[in-house]
């Protein structure tokens, strides 16, 4: 494949802070016009595989080209060609809406005329002409992460980094966002997006990447991950703590996978591959077997659960890379 | 609440825009930092309410009790020092904004944006030096109410000014300096406080150096801020020691030992300041 293909490269990426490696050798390839998700919990190493791509800090070793140029020797011309929504939104809280925009319109190098155009249509675009000339430290949650998106597209960039865009809103914010998100995808721009929600990752990405510790302990699309991790989740929680060992054998012999068992939730869990049937055959055991059941459902693996199958231990929440 | 669609020219992509230069750069954050300052009036009482203060206590409290070489007025005395302190004091506004910029993340956004080296400090720096403009202009308004007045002509109290905003721009330079260093606030308060003090406290800012014990009136008599305080009450025409032929080169120079330290600091701070900054925030 030739370099031109892949909006991103990166080979052998290694950061160290003191004793700690963030990286410890990360491979990224991700072709012009898709959606990579990095997906890991926190202190995984993500932020800081986004601020190598994004000329923000230097790799100790390996090296990595965006947009075609080597981020170590050709930063400008990278961030000629970037947008960075960072982790915490950054818009500038005593400006309002309408100024960051056009000052970073003006730092793009736009002519003042041309940035404050800039402004004005991305302010219709997200939805922000009735804040815009409001300071930005009033807006929502939700409004800022909005203008943030909004700042990073100002100089129309050709790759943008996303750094887990939907941290600390809530689940209106987020699906507002991730309709954002969706719709930027379909405009041909390349993205790569952090997140440790499996859910966000699978919803906006054709590929996934999942860290861990600095290392890539699995990539595909999110079926074949799915796939990896054993597809959806059968649960049954059941009503009398006494029923939970024969609960057990009921989903181990329905799935063939030995379950994991909560016993003070007394809650069984096991991945399943069989789809909505699974439902059929441990509700029609249970009835069978006259053991009340409080809950049963079908549901996606959640972030840790693909942890615990990729690497046999749980993901640990260390504080987040700096 | 709002569904949100982006048409597809949004991102659509013609290739980045040429480079407009450092100077268009550095003026961009300049207003930023400008329309910040308009913003937090709070954040501006270093340069607006503490120097009227000072004028006002040394004037009215301790202005009786310091006699003034040549029995002169010691407000017209007062105010060279007033001057001299209050620009000393622009570095630490400077060091505050920087500090906070690393404290809420505006430094990461800057640094991914193809803006030219050097923009971001220098657009701090100009921003500052028009801030310590103010001072400069209120302090003259009060001066002229307790009694100061300008008796050497327009062009040496055009020099004056001059000296003043000189010094100023050095001084934003040292505050560039400890905010690239110290990465807090909090950090840059405590330094700043601990540092700047002594530092215009020993000099001829406030009362005439023969007063003091012979060790202090040596550090007093190389203070850069003994001799701006003294180049501006030359250069105003106000009462100042008269230099004796015993007396230090700086004492008897004072204009152009003051110049040379203000080239001094902006020489030695600004790079170090860069450098400093660059390795403090690419981590």
């Amino acid at each position: 494949m030739s370099p031109n293909d892949n909006a991103v490269e990166a080979r052998g990426l290694v950061k160290r802070y003191g004793e700690t490696a963030a990286l410890a050798g990360i491979d990224l390839e991700v072709p012009t016009g898709t959606v990579t998700a990095v997906l890991g919990p926190n202190g995984a190493g993500k932020t800081t595989a986004v601020r190598i791509l994004t000329t923000l800090t230097e790799p100790d070793e390996g090296h990595a080209t965006v947009a075609g140029y080597d981020v170590r020797t050709r930063g400008h011309e990278v961030r000629r060609r970037i947008g960075l929504a960072a982790q915490d939104a950054t818009v500038d809280p005593l400006l309002t809406g309408r100024e960051n925009l056009v000052m970073l319109g003006e730092l793009h190098q736009y002519r003042r005329a041309q940035a404050t155009a800039r402004a004005e249509e991305l302010l219709t675009a997200f939805s922000l002409d009735e804040a815009a000339d409001r300071r930005a430290g009033g807006y929502s949650g939700g409004m800022r992460r909005r203008l943030d998106l909004a700042a990073t597209l100002v100089g129309r960039p050709e790759v943008l980094f996303l750094d887990e865009p939907t941290t600390g809103l809530d689940p209106r914010g987020r699906s507002e966002l991730w309709t954002v998100i969706d719709s930027l995808v379909g405009t041909g721009t390349t993205v790569v997006l952090t997140t440790q929600y499996l859910e966000e990752a699978e919803r906006l990405a054709d590929d996934i990447i999942v860290i861990d510790h600095g290392r890539i302990i699995a990539r595909g699309d999110a079926r074949k991950l799915k796939r990896e991790v054993g597809g959806d989740q059968v649960q049954v929680v059941v009503v009398e703590p006494g029923h939970v060992p024969e609960a057990a054998r009921i989903i181990e012999a329905v799935t063939g996978v030995k379950p994991q068992v909560d016993a003070g939730a007394r809650s069984v869990t096991a991945p399943t591959s069989l789809g909505v049937e699974t439902l059929v055959l441990v509700a029609k055991e249970f009835t069978d077997a006259q053991i009340a059941v409080d809950d049963m459902s079908l549901r996606q693996p959640t972030l840790d659960e693909v942890f615990l199958t990729l690497t046999g231990s749980p993901a640990d929440d260390a504080e987040e890379d700096a | 609440m709002t569904a949100v669609t982006l048409p597809e020219e949004i991102v659509a992509h013609d290739g980045p825009e040429p480079s407009r230069g450092m100077i268009h750069d550095t003026w961009v954050i300049a207003r930023r930092g400008l329309v910040h300052m308009k913003r937090q009036p709070e954040a501006l009482s270093d340069a607006t309410i503490q120097p009227i203060m000072f004028v006002l206590l040394f004037a009215y409290v301790f202005g009786g009790a310091i006699a003034v070489p040549g029995e002169g007025n010691y407000r017209e005395f007062l105010m060279g020092g007033i001057f001299a302190q209050t620009i000393v004091f622009s570095a630490f506004g400077v060091a505050m904004a920087l500090a906070n910029d690393r404290k809420n993340q505006a430094v990461d956004r800057f640094r991914a944006l193809p803006i030219a080296r050097g923009a971001v400090l220098g657009g701090h720096a100009i921003a500052n030096l028009f801030k310590a403009l103010l001072p400069i202009v209120i302090m003259s308004l009060c001066g002229l109410a307790i009694g100061w007045r300008i008796h050497d002509g327009l062009v040496n109290a055009a020099l004056g000014y001059l000296l003043l905003i000189g010094f100023a721009f050095a001084m934003v330079w040292v505050g560039v300096l400890l905010g690239s260093v110290v990465a807090t606030p909090e950090g840059v308060q405590g330094i700043a406080f601990a540092a700047l003090f002594p530092v215009t406290f020993m000099a001829s800012t406030f009362v005439p150096t023969e007063s003091m014990p012979q060790f202090v009136q040596n550090v007093a008599e190389w203070n850069p801020v003994t001799t701006l305080s003294n180049s501006i009450r030359e250069l105003f025409g106000n009462p100042t020691t008269a230099a004796t032929p015993n007396d230090p080169w700086s004492i008897s120079h004072p204009v152009a030992y003051t110049v040379i330290w203000i080239v001094g600091i902006i020489a030695v701070c600004a790079p170090l300041a860069v450098r400093a900054y660059q390795r403090s925030v690419a981590k």
